[in-house]
């Protein structure tokens, strides 16, 4: 017994300690050769367009580079996990890839984090890097104002809903909600006239990760007269009147049944369950959702012959349609140059592979991105490929960007907890936005905040 | 041995005196905060529904589930129809063997709303509830009693195959009942067993992770969030590693805590 009782003690450390050993930076002096460049980047059932442009890619560098290997790391994860899977692989110098797919918002806290490289030095050498606009350029910077990464593309986020639903439900097809209001009467509607169909999903769960809180939650707080954070004073808000409201409509949404069932709303795969089964399906009246969606209805697995017919777009109305009318949010991805990269330079040459005029209009025709390079834009074959594109294009004006401070994401995470709890029942708007306001305070400290 | 026993121990304690994190500027130079991660989760009401989400999982799953279950399971095998002992056995093994992760999956698929039992239910013309949401703690308990019985029936066996046989007999003649052998006779002389199997089980239970992960995932809201869970949570999806850390080292105490008050309460040593 006596012998029994560490071994089994140190079983406990032991299994405990697997998850905090993967957080240990290492030292050891790296796998890859100089002349590999490894290529971390998402792969999901519903995410392969990023996987197809990054092949090819990647053949078109070889052959251009003799003796030169790109070395393609999918990581299959939904985006949450992708986010860990990648910080644990750039702790170690030994794991840490060549070039990165990255989110725009995880570019400050990254950049930060020294997990990036600058690439002033090469974009300054690259003779395309005039093409993209403004936007895109500024989504790269880091606190120190260095370029930390090379924009793929932009989007924004709307209503989608089933015309054919919203015919049998006597509502308009051609669908204009001006307030919140009409949202959830229009919900109502359909909940009475076509049993059996779940109204609306707006991202709820935890598990849904960064959905939850730019597709969802800011999509409505955004819309209100508060704010998450105030660019002027650089400071957070607390108790805001918005940010109760948005909390609210996810407990009449989820109260009134008009979102999906638990079970659905708060698995880790109801983002792909909304893209290519419930919309498809016809088991899903509205969706507040990306401008990316019918890309992989246009082409791939997931391909749904007639989906221009059967759904249509609205822009998301602000609360009490207050000006200017709608709201939208933006984010986008990058590829990135991991600060561990051997090669730099070859990392980079990469890239401008990767983003070039064709693989960038390859990318963004296919994953119906908003295109960020000016000859992209204004290809004729890119603007007739997706007749959802004009609709989307359309929305940038009323945009909003997420506050890009390195604190974002652990924000975020506090975001998803209160819109859950919400969502669950087991807290009321009132206690989900103070459980906030703690949790926000334990972040960025009591200087950082401001009442809103 | 220490150094793969008290090294990650040791690293587990000095990162949760930091305020690590996953990104940012603390992800490349944490700084040391003393005793503050363990101040803010002692004053932290998830903390606390978490350590009584923990207690539960332990007491119902390993403690009651998988000893009481193990125990009549051995007895069966021992005492009931000679067939049914083999049969019996092979079944329960055949959980233990699976693989943690392919437990959760099947488990899983048993208890989704359009799961095996509810699809098993609606036979018979009942409508299933979504076990996962309503009752996602009962779940997770019933999964783990399922997946860790072999180990207690396994010990058990064993422990009861050891029991002089004169020593029941002799009791049998004295005229005491079945009940009263096993309380008398049985218990006693398996007390050994029990302390060890009981620590076993509850040291296993309380690093229990992905079980519950792939079933729950802590849900809904924090209702299933386990220690373990908690940890992982505050550590990668929070980004707060030291802060996970901390949370992490509690764990360990807490299985220390356990030992203990076994190795205190049914003192195995003394045979007497």
């Amino acid at each position: 017994m006596q012998r029994t009782r560490p071994a089994a003690l140190g079983a406990v450390a032991l299994s405990l300690g697997i998850v905090l050993a993967g957080c240990g930076s290492g030292s050891s002096s790296g796998s890859g050769d100089t002349n590999t460049i490894t290529v971390a980047y998402q792969r999901t059932a519903q995410f392969t367009q990023l996987d197809s442009v990054l092949k090819k890619a990647a053949s078109e560098y070889e052959a251009a580079n003799p003796g030169k290997k790109v070395k393609l790391t999918a990581i299959e994860a939904e985006q949450d996990q992708y986010f860990t899977k990648l910080a644990l692989m750039n702790r170690s110098p030994s794991t840490a890839p060549d070039v990165i797919y990255e989110d725009s918002f995880q570019v400050r806290s990254d950049a930060a984090a020294g997990y990036l490289a600058p690439i002033d030095e090469q974009l300054a050498g690259w003779s395309d890097w005039s093409q993209f606009d403004d936007v895109a350029k500024q989504a790269g910077l880091g606190d120190d104002k260095k370029t930390y990464g090379v924009s793929m593309g932009t989007d924004t986020r709307a209503l989608f809903y089933n015309k054919d639903i919203f015919a049998k439900a006597g509502l308009p097809t051609d669908w204009k909600p001006k307030t919140w209001d009409d949202v959830l009467s229009a919900a109502r509607t359909i909940k009475q006239k076509a049993p059996g169909v779940t109204p609306i999903n707006v991202y709820a769960g935890k598990a849904a990760g960064e959905a939850t809180s730019m597709q969802g939650f800011e999509m409505l707080l955004y819309g209100t007269d508060s704010t998450l954070y105030d660019d002027s004073t650089q400071k957070w808000v607390t108790g805001s009147p918005g940010f109760k409201d948005s909390l609210s409509f996810y407990q009449t949404i989820f109260g009134e049944k008009l979102a999906p069932a638990l079970d659905v709303a708060l698995d880790a795969t109801v983002g792909s369950r909304v893209a290519t089964e419930m919309l498809p399906r016809g088991e899903l009246a509205i969706a507040l959702d990306g401008s990316w969606l019918p890309g992989q209805w246009i082409e791939g697995d997931n391909a749904w012959k007639g989906w221009e017919d059967t759904i249509g777009f609205a822009p998301m109305p602000t609360q009490n349609g207050q000006a200017p009318g709608s709201v939208s949010m933006s984010g986008g991805w990058l590829l990135s140059v991991g600060a561990n990269a051997k090669d730099k330079n070859a990392a980079f040459d990469f890239i401008k592979v990767a983003l070039n005029r064709d693989n960038s209009l390859k990318y963004d025709t296919e994953n119906s991105q908003i295109a960020v390079r000016k000859d992209v834009a204004s290809d004729e074959k890119y603007l007739s490929y997706n007749p959802s594109f004009e609709f989307f294009s359309s929305l940038v004006p009323t945009t909003h960007f997420r506050p890009a401070t390195p604190d974002y994401s652990q924000i975020s995470g506090n975001i998803q907890v209160a819109a859950e709890s919400v969502a669950t029942g087991s807290s009321t708007p009132d206690e989900a936005a103070k459980a906030y306001d703690e949790g926000l305070v334990g972040i960025v400290g009591q200087d950082k905040v401001q009442g809103g | 041995m220490g150094i793969f026993l008290v090294g990650p121990i040791g690293y587990a304690l000095y990162g949760s005196l930091t305020n690590a994190a996953l990104s940012g500027y603390r992800a490349v130079a944490p700084e040391f905060v003393g005793f503050d991660n363990y101040t803010q989760l002692f004053t932290s009401s998830q903390f606390w529904e978490s350590v009584w989400l923990t207690l539960v999982f332990v007491v119902g799953s390993a403690l009651i589930g998988q000893n009481v279950l193990g125990m009549a399971l051995a007895l069966l095998v021992r005492n009931g129809p000679k067939r049914l002992g083999p049969v019996v056995s092979s079944l329960v093994v055949t959980a233990w063997v699976l693989p943690e992760i392919v437990a959760a999956f099947t488990l899983y698929a048993f208890f989704a709303t359009d799961g095996t039992l509810n699809e098993m239910l609606g036979w018979v013309g009942l409508d299933g509830p979504t076990w996962l949401i309503t009752v996602p703690l009962l779940t997770v308990v019933l999964a783990n009693v399922w997946r860790g019985t072999a180990f207690s029936m396994m010990v058990y066996s064993a422990a009861l195959a050891e029991v002089p046989p004169d020593l029941t007999e002799a009791a049998e003649i004295d005229g005491a009942g079945w009940w009263q052998r096993f309380i008398r006779i049985t218990l006693p002389m398996v007390r050994r067993a029990i302390a060890t199997n009981m620590m076993l089980t509850t040291l296993q239970t309380l690093g229990v992770f992905t079980l519950i992960w792939v079933m729950t995932g802590g849900g809904p809201g924090t209702q299933s969030s386990t220690l373990p869970i908690l940890a992982f949570q505050q550590a990668f999806k929070f980004a707060q590693v030291g802060y996970g850390t901390a949370i992490a080292t509690v764990t360990l105490l807490v299985g220390a805590l356990f030992a203990v008050v076994y190795v205190k309460v049914l003192k195995p040593e003394v045979d007497s």
